[in-house]
This record gives structure tokens, C-alpha cells and sequence, in this order.
């Protein structure tokens, strides 16, 4: 089962104007894993997940070109609303992004607008439960989110993400705005939802994606600044055998 | 950081000749008939307000010598210039709500609409024509569009309204809402502008379509700065003169009849200024009691928009 | 797979709620331009056969065919000087006193709230307190002074705050540059904060004379409706200016003072609209040189 293909970029490439983001990315991202992506700044580990739910049709001048499957589908193909795929394939944020509402609303906003039938309740509670927030916040969920602390406010954003049950969830360095307490929970989090969605996680902390991650992508600038996927394997591989000499430099912090 | 500065500067003259001392004594005086100077060009705006409050309250007070301040805020006829004098204010504002209401009733939507556009939906090449339109717009002289409500605006309403008369509020309130339009739409968008690109990245990463992200997100969170451009509008609705005193009439009634004619506040200051009312008489003095009302009422707007957004200031 | 078909479903009512909207949206946009260029062509169409060189160098008449606006332009031309002269300095003054001088303190709260409080105030109101102060109490009489004076209160607020922006986008590191060298409070304001703010304040000056100079409303209660066939060769003569004298022919019953008005109309917006021409220009300016 966990050699099922949940997501898999095929030659893919992404454009800024015309600055080229990304070059020639093939990956396959396994179902149910947790999947890493590291690397320097600027090498594109953030626009590559920004692809993987089309996100960056949001910026002016994006340009992508390749595909990307999910599901056995070409999510950039033509009729496909990029609505349905952000719905079935959520984001947690580099910054905790929680909306000025109350906590409640904010695990209710997926649910509502995409017009979920059930009872909404419910859907909160095991949403906020499974982030593994129900226990702090079940006697204030009118309250605003605004009220919580950083590492609650994040666990919030993954909550209002699992309210609509998507099948991948993508999550843009989550703890990089967060202290180290907080920064485990969210790991210990992140492995128990692995049980039950596929996780993409991009990050700079390199002790982060050896703790969680069951698969390493590399990536790095070439010499146009555009992002190339470098070296891609377990994350035993990549951290203790890499094949390409950038990767072990990398990882071995000679540079980065 | 200065402090110190000023302090070494004051050991190096001890050290120094006599000649650099006079130079900076100089200075110092210089220094300080400057700040008192520019403190005074910043008091003028106190004195200013002090002015207007004085000024209102003692002609004011010449009116209510006359007349009891029961009698001018719950009599119902407004009839300073005929005899029987009447001089209930009641039919000016409710003139002056009317007007402002149809104005609110125009320019809110359609400004918030705009705003929601320019904000979310243009490209820069749009915001680039439409912002600077809407700037010439807001700088049309009132005089003009006073001359528009009455010249055009007003017979094509009346192809529509047969029984129409020349001078309405619905003309005037139409127009009125026209020209603060660009108002309702500019510190809208600012109010829009200002929330965060996280919190739409967040909404759209749950399958938000645009228009939900608008409505749900962007503007619940902006709704400090939604609030506080409508009230300063209404305000600006409320002071605005020569539509009204163009277009609507010179006829106080308490009516909700948009078709038909009233009087303003502002439009009856305008009305009595251009007449031969001698000064000192009863009927002069009611300009300033008219004038009171209206200052204060437009005070207390633009006090209470100010508290909100200072109250409600979204902290994302 | 979840409950795709309602998901789908619904997902087309969105999408067809969406594009409806914004259709919606951006005729809400366009309803604002809509309405200028009607206004536009409106007041082209009524006025335009009637602008000539003698509309222009007559005084108002009776007689529609011989009436002009030569008392109002030169009346609205020495508004217009004197209330520069009068509100830019302490215009700009009271904003270096702001931004540069005052302390954080209660006094410089009260000042600024009270400033916005009077750049809400309506224009009628400062049109009694000139009336009131200038024209009776100051026996100022109902002159272009008063009128100047009048105008310079009121717009004193909007170039205030106007400067303060401009003064407010200086970069602090200018400053302490300055400061740094020795220069003294005053040197660096007059030397490093003002040049460099400068087009601001002046496009924001700009704009708010062109707001003042199209005001009717406190000018009719200075000078009321006056018939004025001279022009004002002392700041204590009698005057009128080009908003009062369209109110005054709109306001008349017989059609042919309306094309006159909309002459004048034209006329006002020619003025107005080269003010803002050139303030828009002093902000390009400004704008690609900070870029560069």
C-alpha cells in the first residue's frame, strides 16, 4: 500500500515572468508517508509544494508547465478547478495564518464554504481532536483564535485543515515561526496523521526532516537559480549514504 | 541618540574658542524661536476648533435666548422667515437624513462592490485607469455636480416620475451618492489592502474560490475600516451643501418621500447667507443654531469612526 | 472517495457565483466612471457653445449673451494666491512641529486628533466662523482677505496631514546621518528632511487648494451673491469667485444662465484639472526618484 503514488510531479517546471523557478522535477511522493523536502533558501522547496494544490495560480505571471498527478489525473489539465484540488489537498503555512474568527469558525471555514453536509459540530470536534487540540480549546471555541498561543494557533491551521479530510496534506515549513516545544508536538503530530493522510512537508531544519520523514527530496539552485530536484530516497539513505557528493555536503553542512 | 550628541557638542565648545561658542549660542537661540514658531502654526488647529466651538456657541446662544432648545429639537415646522414663526429643526434633519440616506443607499454598495474589485480582482494595468478616475471624480467641485443633479439628472428622473417636482431629494440624494462613491471605495480598499496575503493563501489552501475569499475572509477582516468609511461618508453626506441647496429645494418637511421637496440643514444656512436676513434678528441667528447641530452631529461621526477603528484595530 | 458528486455538484454554483460577481464587481467600478463621463459630456454639450474670448473678459450681465466671469477668474486667482501663501507655510509648519519636534505626548495626541476632526468638519461650518470672525468680528467686511483666510483654515487640516506623510516617508537614517555631523535640530529638517519631502508636500498642497478654490459653499457665506463688475485690486476689496457665480446662474430660473454655468463649469474644471495635472506630474517625479 505505501508504494501507492499518492502525488507524482512528471518533468514539471514552474516560471515566475521570466524567471525560472523550477527545472525538469520527476518525484513520485508515496501514499500515506511523510515526505520531506529539503534544501537551501531559494531553491524552490516552497514553490515546488505550492504547485502540488496550484496555489501559485494565485501569482501574477506563473507559468507551469509538466504535470502533476493525483489521483491518476493531470491536476493542470484543462477544467480542472483548482478549488477541488486545494479542497481534497490541504496546506498548513509557514506562519500560524489563523483567520480574526473564533476558533470554532476557524475549523468550520473548509467545511462551510465548500459546503460540507453533516453536522458541523462534529466535524470541528474530531478535526480539533485529531490536531490534538481538542483537550485546550473545548471550553473557549467561540473564543478568538487570535487569543491562542503560536504552537495552538498552528495546531489550529492543521485542524481547519483536516475538517475537510483532504487525502494529502502539504506543509509549508510549519515550525519555523514556532519554539521547540511547540516544535515537537507538531512533529509528534505530524507522525500520528501520517497513519491516515500522506504528508509533504518542506523544511530548513535539518534534524527535523531526519526525525519525521520516511522520504528525502534534495533540491538546489543551478546556476540560472532555477530549483533541481539533486538526490531523492528514504530518508536513511539520503542522511547516512547519499549518492551525490551537493547532497552530502549539504547534509554534512559545508554549505546551505 | 541625541542627547548624547548634544553633549559631546558641549564639551568640544568648552574646549573650543570663543568664537565657536558665540556661534552656538546663536544657534541655540535660533533653535528655539524656530520650534516656537512651528508650535504655533500646529496650535493654530486648536484654536481653529476653539473658534468654531466659541463662535457657534455664542450666536447660538443669542437663538436660544429667544427660542427654547425643547421647542427647537421635537417642533416639527420650520417657519423662522414667516409669521407665525416656527422654528422646530426637526424637518431640516429629517431633510438632511433623507438626502444622506439615498447618498448611503447609492454609494455604499456600489463602493464596496468597486472596492471588492479593485482589491481582489483588478490587475495592476486596471487599478492603474480606474484608482486615478475615481481620485477625478472625487474632485469634482460639489457646484457641478449640483448643476448635474439639476440639469440632467432631474428630467431624466422625471421621464421616469411624471408627478416628479424640479427640486426633489431624489435627485440630490442620487447624485450626493455619486460623488461619494470614490470615498466608500477608496478607504474600503485601503481597509481591504491592508489584511494580510496569509490569511487569503489560507482560505484558498481550504478550496475557497475567490469571491468566498472576498466575502468570508477579506472583508469580515476589514470590517474596522468598512465601518469607519461608511460613517465618514454619512458625514461628509450630512455637510454636503450644494447639491442640496441646488437641487432639492428650499421647502422644510418631515417626509420620507424621496420625490419630493425638501430642505437641508446645510442647504437653510446657504438659503438664509444669500438673503437680506438682518443681523441680530431671530431668524439670523438660527444659522448658527442650525450650524451647531450640524457640527456636532458630523463631530460625534467622525469621533465614533475614529474609536472604532482604534477599538476594533484587527490584529491578524 | 468522499462525497465527490455534492461536492461537484456544488462547486458549480460556485463558479458560476463567482463569475456573476465579478462581473458585478467590475461594473460597480465602472458605475463611478460611468457617471463622470456623463457629467462630462453633460456639461461639454451645455457649455461649450457658449465659451468664448468674451465669456471669458465680460463681467456678469443681465443680459445672458453679454454676461461673462472676469470678476469671478481674477476673484478665484487671488483666493487662490492668497490662501497658498497663507496655508502652505503653516500648513507645512505645523506638520515639521508634528512629526519632527513634538514629543509623544498627550499635547501632540490632542493636536493630531483635533486635526482629523477638522478635516471632517463640514465646509458650511467654516464658511459662519469666517463670516462670524473675519467678515464681523475682525470688520474685515466681506473682502478677499476674509474669504482667503476662510479657505486657509479650512484646508489647513488636509495639508497637514498631507505633509506629515511626505515628512513621515523621509528615511530616519537621513537623520541620524545629519545629526551624526553635527547639524542641529533645525539644519536637518531645513537641509535633509524637507528638500527630500518636498514634492509631497507640494502635491499634497496641490490638491487640497484645488478642493478649497471649487468650494461654494463657504464662500457664498462670505460674500454672498454679489454682482460684481470689477475686480478686486485689494485684498479688502469685494470679490467673487467661479463656484459662486455658476451657483448663481444655475440657481436662475431661465435656461440661458444654465449653458452660462456650464461654461463657467468648464472653465472651473480647466483650472482644477491642470492643478491636479500637475500634481499628479510632482508625484511621478517624486516617485521615480525614490525608485531609482
Amino acid at each position: 500500500m505505501s508504494n501507492v503514488a499518492a502525488l507524482e510531479a512528471k518533468n514539471l517546471e514552474l516560471w515566475y515572468g521570466n524567471f525560472q523557478a523550477l527545472r525538469g522535477i520527476s518525484m513520485v511522493i508515496p501514499r500515506n508517508q511523510i515526505t520531506s523536502i529539503i534544501g537551501p533558501s531559494g531553491c524552490g522547496k516552497s514553490s515546488l509544494l505550492r504547485c502540488f494544490n496550484r496555489m501559485n495560480d494565485l501569482i501574477m505571471g506563473s507559468k507551469v508547465k509538466g504535470e502533476v498527478l493525483f489521483d491518476g489525473r493531470n491536476i493542470y489539465a484543462t477544467g480542472i478547478d483548482p478549488t477541488e484540488i486545494r479542497y481534497r489537498i490541504g496546506m498548513v503555512f509557514q506562519k500560524p495564518n489563523p483567520f480574526p474568527k473564533s476558533i470554532f469558525d476557524n475549523a468550520a471555514f473548509g467545511p462551510r464554504v465548500n459546503g460540507i453536509r453533516g453536522n458541523i459540530e462534529e466535524i470541528v470536534e474530531h478535526a480539533l481532536r485529531r490536531a490534538a487540540l481538542w483537550d485546550e480549546v473545548k471550553d473557549r471555541l467561540r473564543r478568538g483564535a487570535m487569543e491562542l498561543s503560536g504552537g495552538q494557533q498552528q495546531r489550529l491551521c492543521i485542524a481547519r485543515a483536516l475538517a475537510l479530510e483532504p487525502e494529502v496534506i502539504l506543509m509549508d515549513e510549519p515550525c519555523s515561526a514556532l519554539d521547540p516545544v511547540a516544535t515537537i508536538k507538531i512533529e509528534d503530530l505530524m507522525k500520528s496523521l501520517a497513519e491516515d493522510y500522506t504528508i509533504v512537508i518542506v523544511t530548513h531544519n535539518m534534524q527535523q526532516a531526519a526525525r519525521v520523514s520516511d522520504m528525502a527530496a534534495f533540491f538546489m539552485m543551478d546556476t540560472d537559480r532555477a530549483g533541481i530536484l539533486v538526490e531523492y530516497g528514504t530518508t536513511t539513505e539520503i542522511f547516512t549514504n547519499p549518492k551525490d557528493k551537493r547532497t552530502e555536503d549539504y547534509i554534512t553542512g559545508r554549505f546551505g | 541618540m541625541l542627547r548624547s550628541y548634544v553633549n559631546s557638542a558641549k564639551t568640544t565648545v568648552d574646549k573650543s574658542s570663543l568664537s565657536l561658542r558665540r556661534v552656538r549660542s546663536q544657534t541655540r537661540l535660533r533653535e528655539s524661536v524656530i520650534q516656537r514658531l512651528l508650535l504655533a502654526c500646529a496650535l493654530l488647529s486648536i484654536f481653529t476648533t476653539i473658534g468654531i466651538v466659541v463662535m457657534l456657541l455664542v450666536q447660538a446662544a443669542g437663538f436660544f435666548s429667544e427660542v427654547s432648545i425643547l421647542d427647537f429639537f421635537t417642533g416639527t415646522k420650520w417657519a423662522p422667515l414667516f409669521q407665525p414663526q416656527h422654528f422646530g429643526v426637526l424637518p431640516l434633519v429629517g431633510g438632511t437624513l433623507l438626502t444622506a440616506g439615498i447618498a448611503i443607499l447609492v454609494a455604499l454598495p456600489i463602493g464596496l462592490a468597486s472596492a471588492i474589485y479593485l482589491s481582489e480582482y483588478a490587475r495592476d494595468r486596471v487599478r492603474r485607469v480606474v484608482k486615478p478616475l475615481l481620485e477625478i471624480l472625487a474632485g469634482i467641485p460639489t457646484v457641478v455636480y449640483g448643476y448635474f443633479a439639476l440639469t440632467f439628472v432631474t428630467p431624466v428622473l422625471q421621464n421616469i416620475f411624471p408627478n416628479m417636482i424640479v427640486f426633489n431629494a431624489l435627485s440630490a440624494g442620487l447624485v450626493m451618492g455619486v460623488m461619494i462613491i470614490p470615498m466608500v471605495s477608496s478607504l474600503s480598499e485601503d481597509a481591504m489592502v491592508a489584511v494580510p496575503r496569509s490569511l487569503r493563501d489560507a482560505a484558498y489552501g481550504l478550496g475557497a474560490t475567490r469571491l468566498e475569499v472576498a466575502t468570508r475572509v477579506v472583508m469580515p477582516a476589514a470590517i474596522s475600516g468598512i465601518v469607519a468609511a461608511f460613517i465618514l461618508a454619512l458625514s461628509r453626506a450630512f455637510g454636503e451643501t450644494m447639491i442640496v441647496a441646488l437641487a432639492a429645494g428650499s421647502t422644510p418637511k418631515l417626509t420620507l418621500n424621496p420625490l419630493e421637496s425638501i430642505q437641508t440643514m446645510t442647504a437653510y444656512i446657504v438659503q438664509i447667507s444669500l438673503g437680506e436676513t438682518p443681523h441680530g434678528t431671530t431668524e439670523y441667528y438660527t444659522i448658527y443654531a442650525v450650524g451647531l447641530l450640524l457640527f456636532v452631529m458630523t463631530l460625534l461621526m467622525n469621533l465614533f469612526s475614529q474609536w472604532f477603528v482604534r477599538r476594533h484595530r484587527e490584529r491578524y | 472517495m468522499k462525497n465527490d458528486l455534492a461536492f461537484k455538484r456544488r462547486l458549480r454554483i460556485r463558479q458560476l457565483q463567482g463569475s456573476s460577481f465579478k462581473v458585478l464587481f467590475l461594473s460597480a467600478s465602472l458605475i463611478g466612471i460611468f457617471a463622470l463621463a456623463i457629467l462630462l459630456v453633460d456639461v461639454l454639450k451645455d457649455g461649450i457653445g457658449w465659451l468664448d474670448w468674451q465669456f471669458i473678459t465680460s463681467y456678469p450681465s443681465r443680459k445672458p449673451q453679454e454676461a461673462g466671469i472676469l470678476s469671478a477668474l481674477f476673484g478665484t486667482l487671488w483666493v487662490m494666491v492668497l490662501t497658498a501663501l497663507f496655508s502652505f507655510p503653516v500648513g507645512v509648519g505645523a506638520a515639521i512641529y508634528l512629526e519632527e519636534y513634538a514629543p509623544d505626548n498627550r499635547l501632540r495626541r490632542f493636536i493630531q486628533t483635533n486635526i482629523n476632526n477638522l478635516a471632517g468638519v463640514p465646509s458650511i461650518v467654516y464658511g459662519l466662523l469666517g463670516l462670524t470672525l473675519f467678515v464681523q468680528a475682525l470688520a474685515m467686511g466681506r473682502s478677499v482677505l476674509a474669504g482667503a483666510l476662510t479657505l486657509t483654515l479650512m484646508s489647513l487640516p488636509v495639508i497637514i496631514i498631507a505633509a506629515q506623510e511626505a515628512i513621515r516617508s523621509v528615511p530616519e537614517a537621513h537623520r541620524f546621518g545629519a545629526h551624526a555631523l553635527g547639524a542641529s535640530r533645525w539644519q536637518v529638517v531645513r537641509h535633509i528632511v524637507l528638500p527630500s519631502a518636498l514634492p509631497g508636500v507640494l502635491t499634497g498642497t496641490i490638491l487640497a487648494m484645488s478642493r478649497a478654490i471649487g468650494e461654494a459653499a463657504p464662500m457664498i457665506a462670505i460674500s454672498a451673491l454679489v454682482y460684481l463688475t470689477f475686480i478686486p485690486i485689494s485684498p479688502l476689496d469685494r470679490f467673487t469667485v467661479l463656484p459662486i457665480q455658476i451657483f448663481n446662474w444655475v440657481s436662475r430660473p431661465q435656461e440661458e444662465f444654465w449653458h452660462l454655468a456650464a461654461a463657467g463649469i468648464i472653465v472651473l474644471l480647466i483650472v482644477l484639472l491642470s492643478m491636479n495635472a500637475v500634481a499628479i506630474l510632482l508625484r511621478n517625479r517624486y516617485q521615480k526618484r525614490t525608485e531609482e
